[in-house]
């Protein structure tokens, strides 16, 4: 019965989610579904405009609104901040970096920037009295193509630089590369566009400020991945102490990325709540969303191959011009650079050179969005490989295998090294369950006889590099912050556990993974251990959940607090039976005597350190440990995707018809939690191929801002995703662990494009941009036609 | 004003609404049952799925005038005596949620496509929640939920 017990909640097994209970039963604390004793609701007012002076702020009739209690310009709140905004990652010396309000003063740089704030009792009554706020904006053109905005005669986001330029950031490069390319036998260029994305989490974003005046505390809850981030950035721009600022992410919906940022709304409402002594609560709206959040993605890039005339490739050479939007958020410069180092995908490349162009233009502000920089590498080399197997005339899966890194650890070209993996595997996995050969004699066919649905498989064999980020690489970087974890176990009398982790869940299942590991480790049943997280103070130490780090690194450090607890109790136990503590052995929460049938566990020895009557001498009462764990590399996942779809070449309509994940994540704590962080990674992926795009008129409209017009897929869009794996353990982490949140997007995304373009081989097609809609296809294959 | 009287989960309010108060506002701001959630302002995501005299309908897009003399259920009204529902209990086995900002919705709608499709096909569930959206699942798994719930 214990076997039974442990199989279904150890390490490696589907354990029922802890969080689902709340979730599933209407008693999830969201935001928007906490409330507090004279609240008041705030409303932003927001330009129409893309690029437009303001003239002026006429507040007299908000002022006199039903249930008004304030309003403010920007320019009236100017001298409360302390600090501008936040701007972690000033990815160069000579960075041009914009002080950025929570509500513009003078100009209004992107439809949607704040110009005014209103506070009422009640939120209908906020929204009234936003309409009642008379802005008078003198429109300017606007830029919103990155390459028009390098241009002389640009007009200009920022007229402070002179230049829409941000910065120009490269690695490697130099003679060796030239020379690699003048000597290839092959050289493919290539250009892609990273559309615009907005990645909508289900639940917009929302902030509730309370404040308590008299001392100067503030809590404030935030719909956010990053409460402590949010914690040290907000007391630098508010001002408030940060021992007097406590930041909580109650249940968050949804994040990818979206909620990795310190928002305007969340400096307002402390700023606001405290000015006025009342809590202040704001609930976006998700047309607001669209432009309010930031977006991702948005770059052109370039990028070359230099291959032998066998298909072996020897250097790779990336350039991007990337859009910022009008402001530099957290992370929006060092987004883009996330996925620098893996422009080589998998391949065991010798030259390397990269660079990247950060470009304002008069947008909502790009920053970080599931995956953030590697999926867009992973599209550029895995489309490049595709457009190389076609020059050479070879299967893209032999190409692939031609160039694979085979021996591990590996030093890449762009200066990392990958601990692990191994990279047919998951492809030999992936063709298995596809059936590969059967499947390419079906799409001759449909060519043979000009089938107007015809077949493309479409591959992409990625890695992924995540698990952000040991600090001294970080510090590198330029990045202001470390990319430490923290975890503490605190042993209760009683025998139940509580674990704190730095990282902040917004549906990744920490509650479920990190007490199954912490009931293995430990030997307590996992209903005894509760996982606590998301509020600073309750769980002072943490650098938050982003970048596929949760597992990597916090439940790394989970492991070492694990460790310490183990040899903490040791300690107790050895004192108690009244041995040498080298006399004990240790099995999965019980210390025994070697040789003897003597136990005490884990729990014996919490309440032996909690009522402290006979501890060994010097040693501190209670048992808890914190640990504290700065990653010596990133995590390397790796994998193969496929996809298949049908083209119907009368319409230009595509269907997914099959797609097939196989990665390697290492070890797998929960089978059941990995497959569901693939499966939805990699809709998104696929979405970003077929359907989603911010579009934006010549004069800066975001014109499909809503959920009516910007098509996040249904069920009925999908089919089922396919998930297998292949396991080579990490090295570098304590259960053999490597990050998942994100592979799915990583991979998804050039093996649906790869497809498209491979059922229309037979037409001459070898382009297409993103989204690949029926019209984009069906031009595509009249244009080739004609 | 005007005077509304709904019945929610078996229980009979009398109410005085605007005209324009949404339904889905006097659920969760009046009578505090926060559990339907707002992720949209087009009627386009579902996460505000409520049964209204057993059909679903999205509650941000019915006036609470609207809902005068009619039955409402929400996610909170779907258990009972302490036991989740099968739809409920399905989304947990099978991992058919996430973030879990879209299953209040999610699971209502599905547990009215069972009431008109006892015996769906994978094809009809998913046609059947086009109207919902979720961003962190993929769908494979609510999916499986739908058909395990369909088998009890």
């Amino acid at each position: 019965m214990a076997v039974t017990e442990q199989l279904a909640t150890g390490i490696g097994a589907s354990a029922p989610r802890k969080e689902d209970a709340r979730l599933l039963t209407g008693q999830a604390r969201f935001v928007d579904n906490l409330t507090a004793p004279a609240m008041i609701w705030m409303a932003v007012v927001r330009s129409p405009h893309a690029h437009a002076r303001i003239a002026g702020v006429d507040l007299t009739k908000a002022r006199a609104a039903e249930g008004i209690v304030a309003a403010f310009s920007g320019a009236e709140l100017e001298n409360d901040w302390k600090a501008p905004l936040p701007m972690a990652w000033p990815v160069t010396e000579d960075i041009r970096n914009p002080a950025h309000l929570p509500l513009a003063t003078t100009k209004a740089r992107y439809v949607g920037d704040g110009v005014a704030v209103v506070l009422a009792e009640s939120r209908a009554l906020a929204k009234d009295a936003a309409e009642l706020v008379e802005v008078e904006y003198e429109p300017i053109p606007a830029v919103v193509d990155v390459e028009d905005a390098l241009a002389d005669a640009a007009q200009l986001v920022h007229d402070e630089f002179g230049t829409n330029h941000c910065y120009t950031w490269s690695i490697g490069g130099g003679e060796d590369v030239d020379r690699l390319f003048a000597d290839a036998d092959v050289v493919i260029e290539e250009r892609y566009r990273q559309q615009r994305l907005i990645p909508n989490p289900m639940e917009p974003r929302g902030v509730l400020a309370q404040p308590t005046q008299a001392t100067g505390e503030v809590t404030l809850f935030s719909s956010t991945q990053i409460p402590h981030i949010t914690r040290v950035t907000l007391a630098l721009a508010t001002g408030i102490p940060e021992s007097k600022l406590r930041v909580v992410a109650p249940d968050v919906g949804g994040g990818f990325g979206a909620k990795l940022q310190v928002y305007p709304e969340e400096a307002l409402a402390i700023a606001l709540a405290m000015r006025l002594g009342r809590p202040v609560k704001w609930i976006e709206e998700r047309s607001e969303n669209a432009v309010a959040t930031h977006h991702g993605r948005d770059m052109i890039q370039e990028i070359s191959l230099a291959a032998t005339s066998d298909g072996k490739v020897t250097a790779v050479r990336v350039r991007l011009t990337v859009s910022m939007g009008a402001y530099l958020m957290i992370i929006t410069p060092g987004t883009p650079l996330l996925g620098a180092w893996v422009y080589g995908g998998a391949y065991d490349i010798r030259g390397y050179a990269f660079e990247c162009r950060g470009v304002f233009t008069n947008q909502t502000p790009t920053d970080a969005y599931r995956g953030a920089g590697r999926p867009e590498a992973t599209y550029a080399i895995e489309r490049a490989m595709d457009a190389l197997a076609r020059k050479l005339e070879l299967d893209p899966v032999e190409l692939r295998r031609r160039n694979f890194i085979t021996e591990f650890p590996a030093t890449i070209a762009s200066g990392l090294t990958i601990d692990s993996g191994d990279y047919n595997a998951s492809l030999d996995r992936a063709l298995e369950m596809l059936g590969y050969d059967e499947l390419r004699r079906e799409q001759a066919e449909r060519r043979e006889r000009g089938d107007t649905t015809q077949i493309g498989i479409g591959f992409s064999t990625y890695i992924e590099m995540c698990g952000l980020a040991p600090s001294r690489i970080l510090g590198a970087l330029r990045y202001a912050a470390g990319g430490w974890e923290a975890a503490t176990i605190r042993c209760l009398p009683t025998g139940t556990v509580q674990v704190l982790t730095g990282t902040t869940p917004h549906g990744q299942s920490h509650d479920t993974t990190f007490a199954q590991v912490v009931a293995d480790r430990l030997g307590v049943g996992y209903d005894e251990v509760e996982v606590l997280h998301g509020d600073t103070s309750l769980v002072p130490l943490g650098m938050d959940t982003y970048g596929s780090r949760s597992l990597a690194i916090g439940m790394a450090a989970l492991c070492h607090a694990a460790d310490k607890v183990v040899a903490k109790s040791q300690k107790i136990v050895a004192h108690a039976l009244e041995v040498a503590e080298e006399d004990l052995e240790y099995d999965g929460g019980t210390f025994r005597v070697r040789g003897t049938d003597r136990t005490m566990t884990v729990k014996e020895a919490a309440f032996a350190a909690w009522h402290a009557h006979d501890l060994p001498e010097g040693l501190e009462p209670t048992l808890e440990e914190t640990a504290v764990y700065d990653p010596s590399n990133f995590s390397w996942p790796a994998g193969t995707h496929v996809a298949v779809v049908e083209v119907d070449t009368e319409t230009g309509a595509v269907e997914l018809v099959r797609y097939i994940a196989v990665d390697d994540v290492g070890t797998v704590v929960n089978p059941q939690v990995v497959d569901g962080q693939v499966q939805g990674g990699v809709a998104q992926g696929v979405a970003q191929a077929l359907w989603e795009e911010a579009v934006y008129d010549e004069i800066g409209n975001l014109v499909n801002g809503s959920l009516a017009d910007y098509l996040v897929p249904s069920a009925a869009e999908l089919p089922t995703i396919e998930v297998d794996r292949t396991v080579t353990e990490s090295p570098n982490h304590p259960l053999g662990a490597k990050g998942v949140g994100e592979t799915g997007t990583i991979a998804a995304t050039p093996a649906v494009v790869n497809a498209v373009l491979d059922a229309l081989a037979p037409y001459g097609v070898t382009d297409i941009d993103m989204p690949a809609t029926p019209e984009r296809v069906w031009r595509a294959i009249k244009e080739a036609r004609s | 004003m005007r005077s509304i009287a709904i019945t929610v989960n078996d229980t009979r309010h009398e109410l005085q609404v605007e005209p324009r108060e949404l339904l889905v506002y006097v659920l969760r701001e009046r009578l505090g049952l926060t559990g339907t959630n707002v992720g949209c302002d087009t009627t386009s995501c579902g996460a505000c799925t409520v049964l209204l005299d057993g059909e679903s309908v999205k509650s941000c897009t019915v006036l609470a005038v609207q809902a005068d003399s009619c039955s409402v259920t929400t996610i909170e009204g779907l258990a009972e005596n302490g036991r989740m529902h099968p739809m409920q209990q399905a989304f947990h086995e099978q991992h058919g949620l996430q973030c879990g900002y879209c299953t209040p919705g999610m699971v209502m709608a599905a547990v009215s496509l069972l009431r008109e499709h006892p015996d769906p096909s994978e094809e009809e569930i998913r046609k059947g929640l086009e109207g919902n959206l979720c961003r962190c699942t993929g769908y494979v798994n609510i999916v499986k939920a739908v058909r395990q719930a369909a088998a009890v």
